[in-house]
């Protein structure tokens, strides 16, 4: 399942939701990102997430699917949120639920992995020394390409 | 052709889309950016990278190759930050 959302979630509640779901689970993995502070020394700064409606979705459903098709998952759940976030708000929760642990673990890092390159997103930071788009990282490339089949 | 833009391309520009009517020698997705390059000012600077500009047509990845016509939706963003 995926969601997109302007609100915060309940990491508890969500992770409750999917064990609750199923009673074949053994394991259940989980990631959640969130906003660095980018201006330190407790000074005020902002992320701003933009995203493409319909796109975002579509995206984000695929992953799920090519995730389910690679692992034997009992239940999957992707939430990425947008709009204005602050130091120290979730921006996004992955999580994989198995029988078995490498299972959970490894769809869980490729989902954020492939997510990270693949989903129509983009952070904008604001600090007191300016403001910019944040740049893409060649480190985020390589993590999502050790998950590509030859 | 409904156009989108996002992110840092959308900022230049200072649109977030626009409806255009592609010119008949104009057939693919690197056909389209070169035609809006042309155009100058804003469109030039914020498409002048090429490896910076990404392009989606009808809200699925695509490449310089893609075809295009005037019933897609076609975005120009830059590579993509979230997670």
């Amino acid at each position: 399942m995926i969601r997109v959302q302007a609100e915060d979630f309940d990491i508890a509640a969500e992770m409750e939701a999917i064990a609750s779901n199923s009673t074949s689970l053994g394991a259940i993995a989980s990631f959640v990102g969130v906003v660095r502070d980018m201006a330190g020394g407790g000074r005020p700064s902002s992320m701003t997430l933009e995203h493409y409606p319909g796109m975002t979705e579509g995206m984000l459903r695929e992953i799920d699917e090519e995730a389910c098709r690679r692992w034997p998952l009992e239940a999957s759940l992707i939430i990425h949120r947008y709009g204005r976030l602050e130091p120290g708000d979730r921006i996004v929760l992955v999580v994989t639920a198995s029988a078995h642990r490498h299972a959970a673990l490894e769809a869980c890092a490729f989902l954020i992995d492939w997510l990270k390159t693949k989903a129509p997103f983009w952070k904008f930071e604001e600090t007191p020394d300016g403001s910019r788009w944040v740049e893409a990282r060649a480190l985020d490339d390589d993590a999502a390409a050790r998950w590509e089949k030859e | 052709m409904r156009l989108l833009y996002f992110a840092s391309v959308r900022q230049t520009i200072g649109l977030a889309g626009e409806e255009i009517t592609l010119p008949g020698d104009v057939v693919d997705a690197g056909g389209l950016v070169d035609w809006l390059k042309r155009r100058g000012g804003v469109y030039a600077e914020a498409l002048a990278q090429p490896g910076h500009v990404r392009v989606a047509v009808n809200q699925a990845y695509g490449h310089a190759g893609t075809p295009v016509t005037d019933d897609d939706e076609v975005a120009l963003f830059p590579p993509v930050t979230g997670g």
